[in-house]
């Protein structure tokens, strides 16, 4: 079973006042699957095009042509109206890097699940105050964050916040981009072992935006490696981490600090 | 390189630091002695809020107004917080450098680059300016300076800023740098050039290096010593490739340890709870909430600094788990 089937994705913004080039395209051409209940990384640094792809298949940037599948059924194109954008929410959610600027910050934690439950979860046999508990349970919160707004909760407490506020529409897909990387080490360690223990309790789909190849051997199956709007490499995350064909992807590990490791320097 | 001269480039000692925060006054850093001598790289690491930036801007006296500052600073022998303003002024400009994290932040967008160099050369003639600017950048890896003194920090990348940042702070011939996160907003390939840089200059030009940084491994592929911070404190220090290999402080192990490989996959080692500041922790260690092996004595008594087999470690227990702290760190989520 395939949960995400990208093809061809393009997209193109027009540049303005900018000398020379009147265009910049962000991505070209990308094709990939996500099999259901794995974890496909894409990674590359700023400028390659990760972001544009995820927020294309998350609905929040129309492509400039391509489809996007998911469940087998294809993507209606933007606009949507809004029982589509209803629909859609239930197949991908998003997380973002920083849950600061994705989080009301006049709404208490549990205000902010209600209000997700009542708009999609209708009829659920479970009452909606059970729900939260058992939301905030599988993140790792407990009753005390309950009536926490997010400025009261530490930067790991606020992400795993997020994480139960898009778990709470039951997606088929997660959209995480950078959404570790701007917790401590010591709390994106939790984090990292939280979606993992998730994907597998609750058989979600991962789609893993990062920079950080140390991150991305942790916790995908697959990986896409991009540069420039361009896949330059893609395999198993195993296969194309230890032995990267693609000078770039060598390049990229080569940069990662680690033993024996030492700056290199280039004239530019 | 242990010349004659055995004044300390840096020294603090007993450094404390007192912020004013929502009419309370916190302490964010207590008991911090730090020495870095000519040609020393040392790394100061540890999470936000451990208070390791503010320790670098106590020795640029960069701090609030109304924050206090006690304890002992000294640049090459010379106590910053007696210096008058214009001895103050002569120490930024010439003894001491710092770099900060985002180059785009400390440079003024409608000067030029060459604007930005000059200023680090009011001492030579104005005609000789472009000449030891493009030179400056040329040691920095940058090829057409000319080019460059005339562009505007929009016009370039995060990498080249960084090293333009760089160049103007190795201009007056400083003897210390302090270099705050430089690399932390660059993407990787950028990063690794950019130490590059910085270690090829620090090392040829002979200055102590003071780099503060949330990444161990950079830090531990740069440095000569290590000091890891946590809530204000230094909790361990000492060489850094010892510091690497049997770190004795649970909290630098862990630090180690939860940081996600690039070429093995397995569940992570953590640590329960956040990182906390200063003003956040007990009478005790201030690990004492996360640590795995903290005891009745971890909770009354703060352990102080102490040398352990070539380390200074601030953990009652630091002998007795030697060998013994990764095996029991837990896997949890």
């Amino acid at each position: 079973m395939t949960t995400l089937q990208v093809h061809d994705l393009r997209k193109v913004f027009p540049l303005h006042g900018a000398a020379g080039a009147d265009e910049l395209v962000a991505v070209e051409r990308v094709s990939f699957e996500v099999p259901a209940g794995s974890c496909l990384a894409i990674v590359g640094e700023s400028g390659s095009g990760k972001t544009t792809i995820a927020r294309m298949v998350a609905g929040l940037e129309t492509a400039t042509s391509g489809s996007v599948t998911i469940d087998g059924a294809p993507r209606a194109p933007l606009p949507w109206s809004r029982s589509q954008r209803v629909e859609h929410a239930k197949q991908v959610q998003m997380v973002f890097q920083d849950p600061n600027s994705s989080m009301d910050p006049s709404q208490t934690i549990e205000q902010s699940l209600a209000e997700v439950l009542s708009l999609h979860v209708r009829h659920s046999p479970t009452p909606r105050s059970a729900r939260i508990d058992e939301l905030l349970h599988e993140v790792g919160l407990d009753a005390r964050h309950r009536r926490m707004r997010p400025r009261r909760l530490s930067g790991g407490e606020r992400q795993r916040a997020a994480i139960a506020r898009a778990l709470a529409v039951e997606p088929r897909l997660l959209i995480l981009d950078e959404a570790v990387s701007a917790l401590d080490v010591s709390v994106q360690a939790h984090v990292l072992n939280l979606l993992t223990r998730l994907r597998s309790s609750l058989g979600l789909t991962y789609l893993f935006i990062s920079h950080d190849l140390g991150v991305v051997r942790q916790i995908s199956d697959n990986v896409i490696v991009m540069r420039r709007g361009q896949v330059v490499e893609r395999g198993s995350t195993d296969q194309v981490l230890d032995s990267p064909e693609h000078e770039y992807t060598q390049a990229l590990l080569q940069a990662v600090p680690g033993p024996g490791w030492r700056p290199r320097r280039r004239s530019v | 390189m242990l010349g004659l001269d055995t004044t300390p480039l840096l020294e603090l000692r007993s450094l404390r630091i007192e912020l004013k925060v929502a009419r309370e006054r916190r302490v964010v850093v207590s008991h911090v002695d730090l020495t870095i001598r000519s040609g020393e790289a040392v790394g100061l690491v540890g999470e936000s809020g451990s208070g390791k930036s503010l320790t670098a801007r106590s020795v640029m006296r960069l701090l609030p107004p109304d924050s206090d500052v006690s304890g002992d600073v000294r640049v090459d022998g010379v106590a910053v917080y007696n210096l008058d303003k214009a001895a103050l002024r002569e120490m930024r400009r010439g003894t001491v450098a710092m770099i900060h994290q985002d180059p785009r932040a400390s440079l003024n967008p409608v000067r030029t680059i060459g604007d930005f160099l000059f200023e680090g050369l009011l001492g030579h003639p104005s005609g000789e300016r472009p000449g030891l600017a493009v030179q400056a950048l040329a040691e920095v890896g940058i090829a057409d300076g000319s080019r460059r003194l005339r562009q505007y920090p929009h016009q370039l990348s995060g990498g080249l800023l960084q090293r333009v940042m760089i160049a103007g702070a190795l201009l007056p011939g400083p003897r210390l740098v302090l270099a705050d996160e430089p690399t932390t907003a660059l993407d990787v390939t950028t990063q690794s050039e950019v130490m590059a840089v910085l270690q090829e200059l620090q090392e040829t030009r002979g200055v102590g290096l003071l780099f503060i940084t949330h990444d161990l491994d950079l830090a531990a592929a740069v440095t000569d010593r290590l000091a890891v911070m946590y809530a204000g404190v230094i909790v361990e220090t000492g060489p850094t490739a010892s510091m690497q290999r049997a770190a004795r402080h649970p909290y630098t192990v862990a630090l180690m340890a939860s940081r996600p490989s690039t070429s093995s996959r397995e569940p992570l080692k953590t640590i329960p709870g956040r990182p906390l500041s200063a003003f956040e922790a007990g009478p005790g260690c201030a690990f004492v909430d996360r640590c795995p092996f903290a005891v009745e004595l971890c909770r009354e008594q703060r352990p102080p600094l102490r040398p352990v087999d070539g380390h200074d470690v601030a953990c009652h227990r630091a002998e007795e788990l030697a060998g013994r702290i990764l095996q029991g760190l837990e896997t949890g989520a």
